[in-house]
């Protein structure tokens, strides 16, 4: 468990490193694109229209809590889509990224764990990108500024710590069994689905179905998406003891996941 | 003091990749064979039990063929790759030259790249700022150096990957067979770089096929054979010692593919036969052997080496007209030589029953490469007893590497306002 400890602690000795890698990827993602890094924005922004359109205005929101509102069910959305993607893509590019980088883990004294990291951060930055995005839109889609966006890093905290524990896991897992790319991919769709973002809470709830329910406080991602739409939609007080437990459940998770990429860390020049 | 320590190790692989794995893993849920991918013929020795030291300050070279260890064992020594069992210490700072620009990302620049890598390399900012223009001057890079590294040649690439990895400025510098890829002006510039840190006493493990580097740079060489230690000590001895072993896998080699040969043209049709054959036999060569000039058969000789064709001949009766002939050709069907008994004034008288022709030939004086022979027996005016086209080979080798067909007995002079220098010698003693 110290050891754990320490090896986390020798990531702060390699933020250098991290910090360059990052740029890195963010600079090669855009290199060569005519918007560069106006993509950060447009991407995010172009995701919510489509979101609009098909679920605002055709399908058309039924919940109470956007009073028939498209536009604020556009907003709805995005809260919980913007950071979504954010988990998302890190989680796949982590199952990959132990491949992809394997000159680096082959052919060099690297450490190899902050590639996971590196691939949640970079995905970091373009998650922070949106943001202003979705905060520009809360007037304009009719709603308002609370005192609780305040609480908005509170809930990235946790997510952060959430994704991380994630992509250690998967990262190392891959390199053995490649089936699981495949698998994540699917499990991601329907973790999506099966996560209140697309759809409020209270639709399930008033279901008083108790496997819903418990699933529903099973699912980390339900009290982190519950956190952006208190915070920025709803203007409540996020959930204290919820996200409470969430965060220590992360911490928990991010432990068992750099133990399991720490315990097979030996394996990947051999099998990357 | 001894900057690397490598006591009893032993690495060991498994055969197949994770893809046989997962036919394991597969098998595995469906037969439960789950111990099957344990089973000891699925792995592989990379390294077994070797153990040396490399003294401070010393120049350690490791040879041996593909697939022996070299390359895990420098992985090792890196630390990229744990052995299976033993262990290893190394003193100071290590950089190694194994795989140059592995970290390179082909969309940044050349400039961006020197940053990152020299970090992942153990430089800090500060460093590489002041080692900056230095490194892209000893890369050749100057008007590059701001363009994407995908816009790089390979050349270019491995340049720039030198040249960060020779500025970490290392106690201990790994050396994997990186130098193949340069160019004829910056090769030279790199071993002088090699020797430059052979002078200020730091240690450098040195591994490559390029026998001539080896023995120019290493103090010391090791011979690794299948993964074990085969010789230890001086290059030149080691180097030695190596290249024939070579030479005698080349006989080997050699003589596996004639027998093959063999059985595989007697399993051909006459139709094949004729081509390769031809003639009534009223005069029969039943074989024909190449000999060193102790009389042992052979089939790789060196340029400076003698060779023997025997034949074993039978004629079914006398025969008074007849003639036997020899040709030598390369591999692109040159004829190198060509003789035969009347050519040379030797007027034939009688021949019957079974008999023995000798070719003596004193020195080959061939290049390397392989070589067919013709022996034919016939008449005076050509018409074939027994002719038989490009039957036999012979591999000539060695390190000699002059081109063309004809190998001189040779030597160089220079009137004394020439100097010149063997690749074999230390640069050290050059001044």
């Amino acid at each position: 468990m110290l050891r754990l400890y320490n090896n986390l602690k020798d990531l702060y000795k390699y933020r250098v490193l991290i910090q360059n890698l990052v740029s890195r990827e963010l600079k090669a993602r855009y290199r060569g694109t005519v918007l560069g890094f106006l993509w950060s924005f447009v991407n995010p922004f172009l995701l919510m229209v489509i979101y609009t359109i098909v679920f605002g205005l055709i399908i058309g929101p039924k919940d109470p809590a956007f009073g028939d509102s498209p536009w604020k069910y556009a907003l709805y959305l995005f809260c919980g889509v913007l950071p979504w993607t954010w988990f998302a893509a890190s989680s796949i590019e982590s199952a990959n990224v132990l491949m992809v980088q394997g000159n680096l883990i082959k052919k060099v004294m690297f450490p190899v764990e902050i590639l996971p990291v590196v691939v949640v951060i970079s995905n970091f930055v373009h998650f922070i990108f949106g943001i202003p995005i979705l905060l520009i839109f809360v007037p304009f889609l009719g709603k308002q500024y609370t005192l609780f966006l305040l609480f908005l890093p509170v809930v990235i905290l946790v997510q952060f710590v959430f994704s991380l524990g994630f992509s250690f896991l998967v990262s190392s897992l891959t390199v053995h069994f490649r089936d699981i790319k495949d698998i994540l991919t699917n499990m991601l769709t329907f973790w999506f689905f099966a996560t209140p973002i697309i759809y409020t809470e209270t639709l399930l709830t008033e279901r008083n179905s108790k496997i819903l329910d418990l699933w529903m406080n099973l699912n980390p991602m339900t009290h982190i998406m519950r956190g952006y739409q208190n915070s920025v939609f709803f203007g409540e007080m996020i959930r204290w003891k919820k996200l409470g437990i969430t965060f220590l459940v992360s911490v928990v998770f991010l432990f068992i996941g750099y133990y399991v990429f720490d315990k097979l860390r030996d394996s990947f020049p051999e099998e990357v | 003091m001894a900057a690397i320590t490598v006591q009893n190790v032993t690495r060991i692989y498994q055969k197949y990749s994770s893809r046989h794995r997962f036919k394991t893993f597969k098998s595995a849920l469906i037969k439960r064979d789950f111990f099957k991918s344990l089973k000891p013929d699925e792995l592989v020795t990379a390294l077994k039990e070797v153990s040396f030291k490399v003294e401070e300050g010393t120049a350690f070279g490791v040879i041996g063929e593909n697939g022996s260890g070299k390359s895990t064992l420098l992985k090792i020594v890196t630390g990229i790759v744990k052995p299976t069992s033993g262990t290893i210490t190394v003193n100071g700072k290590v950089s190694a030259l194994i795989e140059l620009g592995a970290g390179f990302h082909p969309e940044i620049t050349g400039r961006e790249n020197v940053y990152i890598n020299g970090i992942m390399l153990g430089l800090s900012k500060r460093e590489i700022n002041e080692k900056f223009d230095e490194i892209v001057r000893f890369a050749e890079l100057e008007e590059f150096i701001e363009a994407p590294v995908k816009t790089y040649s390979s050349g270019m690439y491995m340049r720039l990957g030198f040249s960060i990895a020779i500025n970490v400025n290392p106690d201990v510098l790994l050396v994997d067979e990186v130098l193949s890829v340069g160019d004829a002006s910056f090769v030279p510039k790199c071993l002088d770089r090699i020797n430059d840190f052979r002078r200020r006493k730091k240690t450098i493990l040195f591994v490559s096929h390029d026998l001539a580097s080896v023995r120019k740079i290493c103090d010391k060489v090791i011979w690794l054979k299948e993964g074990v230690i085969q010789t230890i000590g001086e290059p030149n001895r080691v180097v030695d010692a190596y290249l024939q072993d070579v030479a005698d896998k080349q006989e080997e080699d050699f003589e596996k593919r004639i027998r093959q040969q063999e059985t595989v043209q007697e399993d051909k049709y006459d139709e094949n036969r004729r081509e390769n054959r031809w003639g009534k036999r009223e005069i029969e060569i039943k074989k024909s052997v190449t000999k060193n000039l102790d009389g042992i058969e052979k089939h790789v000789f060196s340029p400076r080496d003698g060779m023997i064709i025997e034949m074993e001949v039978e004629a079914y009766s006398e025969i008074k007209d007849f003639a036997f002939g020899i040709g030598i050709f390369n591999s692109q069907g040159i004829c190198c030589y060509g003789t035969n008994t009347i050519l040379e004034e030797l007027e034939p008288a009688f021949i019957s029953g079974k008999g023995q022709v000798t070719f003596k030939i004193d020195r080959l004086n061939l290049v390397n490469g392989t070589y067919y022979l013709d022996v034919a027996v016939h008449k005076r005016d050509g018409y074939p007893f027994d002719y038989h086209r490009n039957l036999y080979s012979f591999l000539v080798s060695s390190h000699e590497k002059g081109t063309g067909i004809f190998l001189p007995d040779h030597s160089w002079k220079f009137s004394s306002n020439i100097r010149v220098k063997r690749t074999g010698e230390k640069l050290d003693l050059e001044r």
